[in-house]
């Protein structure tokens, strides 16, 4: 089953034609995703990686019955790139730019709650539904086909996760990263109730990081009744208040959004909580019996 | 990125927010010619990039010429040491002159961003003058809160249901509406994360002013907003933090002596917590990035190695896309091109990760390299302990 991406999407790039799109492009058509086409506003007709050039999203989802759009396009371009998917209804949207302005997306959540597509990030490496569909930059050597959901505000750390829990004998169902901003497309709790429902997921992990408060909302959120094991990690243990640390959503504003706090939730709702970042898969395989 | 205390007060102008009159001044001469200029009483405030500075005695009254001249020989030039400048302090190199006013209430007044509600927020709060954070513990019945949707605006309700709240007069209402209205343009129009007024004032003529004036801005919108990002300071940054700025490294300093350089900010921030798990302490936080070019890995080396507390160094690289081989070369070429003293371990994974370990290894450098999280990290805490 997996979740929001399987070996059926079709899946359109948004900054096809950049150096980020073609390369990333290329290395999910290798993998095996189904890239119908890209969007590069101007170069509509043309061809890139055997694929059309759209000038507009509406137009590649017409023509290609796109479902997922994945966009790299530059930092000053992205919240539209956002919206311009929304318009074209495209169900799932994933953001991997980075430095989209808080503000803008304020306006750009309040918009996407009048249409039905979903965002994954921005500031985000991707979803990954290992053996069927890559979407995104995550590097796809490390993944394995399994049961184990992956969810996180961060990329390399991910990766690091993932490695321990292939290396554990251990696959993923779905790995989704969810991204580093303060204002993010989904949430914890949603990509929760995503691997809630999904059969083939048994375990999820979810590695959170300094900043919010998603981290205390999906606590009691798996406290309701989340029946699946739940292994997590909290980045920035160390991190002095009032710093940002990289991610712009990485900061302990006013005594709030410590890793202590987001740790003590979690555990207090049953979740397994690791300090030490080199246990996450050890602690998968105990959890799995 | 934060600005001083005289920049955001000109902002505030500038949006219509009222401010008391003052001059900033950098030295004792033209601060005592702003004093004699505005009038006796003035205030002389310390300009520094952090709060509790009168605590710190970097904010003072004076009723005459003869206590302005004390006030500003005391404060210019004075390294204020305040809990949020940490140990060392900070030197003041400039300050604000303002005239003295005739206050009948303090209160406080911010809009910030709700992360949760995905909304900019204004925080008010019939206490001001104290820290918010105080009075969100002990008095949480003062702090009164309003969501503002920037599609939808600013309503009369919004400014109403504060101004009754904060026990405002007709008057002072319609001050503190002016008011509301100014910062909130502010906060959109500059992209800001943060205003905060603390003390709002009123005076006994039923002015409403922002005596003291706090704005940190989103470092994502900065370049849409070039006339903000010329008001940064940078004699208020760490100086290692703005030459890796310039290079676009992620790197703060932090007080232990375990220098580190990670790809990523969540593994960065993993890696510090894993040093201080097995018993070590990180003396930075570092992102080269995802494109750990040879000349980037060589400033980040430059950068953690100028803090003299560092005793080794933990390079924990996770290639993913990047090829690990080609970060070892940059790692070797780096090294070559400086004179490093400390011990360094090294940990690469990902792609062609045999290939990248070789290239350390029979480099003739001294690299120590380990592939497995925790050894790597039990071997950099040792060394830095000395063993």
């Amino acid at each position: 089953m997996a979740i929001l991406v399987d070996g059926n999407s079709r899946v359109v790039v948004q900054g096809f034609t950049g150096r980020e799109g073609t390369f990333h492009a290329q290395q999910m058509i290798e993998y095996g995703t189904r890239i119908v086409g890209g969007v590069t506003p101007g170069k509509g007709g043309q061809i890139h990686l055997e694929r059309p050039v759209f000038n507009t999203v509406a137009e590649a989802v017409r023509e290609t019955g796109a479902d997922v759009s994945v966009i790299f396009v530059p930092a000053a371009a992205a919240a539209d790139a956002i919206v311009e998917a929304a318009l074209a209804e495209v169900p799932l949207i994933v953001c991997i730019s980075e430095g989209i302005p808080a503000l803008d997306m304020v306006k750009v959540k309040a918009f996407l709650r009048t249409t039905r597509s979903r965002l994954l990030g921005p500031n985000c490496p991707g979803i990954i539904s290992p053996g069927k569909c890559k979407v995104g930059i995550m590097p796809s050597r490390i993944h394995r086909p399994g049961s184990v959901g992956i969810v996180s505000r961060s990329g390399t750390l991910t990766y690091v996760a993932v490695q321990q829990i292939s290396d554990q004998g251990l696959g993923q169902s779905t790995g989704i990263g969810i991204g580093g901003d303060p204002i993010i497309g989904t949430s914890f709790v949603e990509a929760l109730e995503l691997f809630a429902a999904d059969g083939e997921t048994a375990a999820v992990v979810m590695i959170g990081e300094i900043g919010g408060s998603m981290e205390e909302q999906a606590a009691e959120f798996i406290g309701r009744g989340f029946a699946k094991p739940v292994v997590s990690f909290i980045a920035g243990q160390t991190a002095p208040p009032g710093r940002r640390m990289g991610h712009a959503g990485a900061i302990i504003a006013g005594g709030r959004g410590t890793a202590a706090d987001k740790m003590a939730a979690l555990r207090e709702h049953g979740v397994h909580v690791v300090e030490n970042p080199a246990e996450i898969g050890r602690t998968v395989r105990k959890v799995l019996g | 990125m934060k600005i001083h205390e005289y920049q955001a007060k000109e902002l505030f102008a500038r949006h219509g927010v009222p401010v008391p009159r003052g001059e900033m001044a950098e030295t004792a001469e033209t601060a005592l010619a702003a004093a004699d200029r505005l009038g006796y009483p003035c205030v002389v405030k310390a300009q520094v990039h952090a709060g509790g500075r009168g605590k710190a005695g970097g904010v003072k009254l004076a009723r005459d010429r003869a206590e302005a001249q004390a006030h500003i020989a005391a404060i210019l030039g004075m390294n204020l040491v305040s809990p949020q400048t940490g140990p060392e302090g900070r030197r003041v190199r400039k300050v604000l002159v303002e005239q003295g006013l005739d206050i009948a209430r303090e209160l406080y007044l911010a809009i910030l961003l709700d992360r949760e509600r995905e909304t900019p927020v204004i925080v008010a709060s019939s206490r001001g003058g104290m820290e918010i954070e105080a009075v969100s513990r002990e008095h949480p019945e003062a702090i009164f809160k309003v969501h503002v949707h920037p599609a939808s605006g600013l309503f009369p309700s919004h400014v109403r249901n504060l101004a009754f709240q904060l026990e405002l007069s007709k008057a002072q209402q319609q001050n503190f509406a002016r008011l509301l209205a100014g910062l909130y343009d502010l906060f959109l129009g500059c992209d800001a994360s943060l205003l905060e007024i603390n003390p709002l004032i009123v005076t006994a003529q039923d002015e409403v002013l922002a005596l003291d004036a706090k704005v940190n801005f989103d470092d994502n919108a900065l370049g849409r907003h070039p006339e903000i990002a010329a008001l940064r300071d940078i004699y208020e940054e760490e100086p290692l933090e703005v030459e890796a700025s310039k290079y676009d490294l992620n790197y703060i300093r932090l007080d232990g002596d375990i220098g580190c350089m990670v790809n990523g900010a969540g593994l960065a921030m993993a890696t510090m917590d894993i040093i201080q798990f097995y018993g070590g302490a990180p003396a930075n936080f570092l992102d080269v990035g995802g494109a750990t070019s040879a000349e980037r890995v060589k400033e980040a080396f430059k950068i953690l190695l100028a803090d003299a507390n560092v005793r080794a160094v933990f390079v924990n690289i996770f290639g993913g896309i990047v090829r690990t081989d080609l970060v070892a070369n940059g790692i070797v070429y780096a090294a070559r091109g400086l004179d490093i003293q400390v011990p360094i371990v090294i940990r690469l994974v990902g792609t062609n990760q045999e290939e990248g370990m070789r290239i350390l290894r029979e480099s003739g450098l001294n690299f120590m390299t380990e592939n497995v999280l925790a050894d790597a990290v039990r071997r950099v805490v040792a060394l830095a302990k000395g063993a």
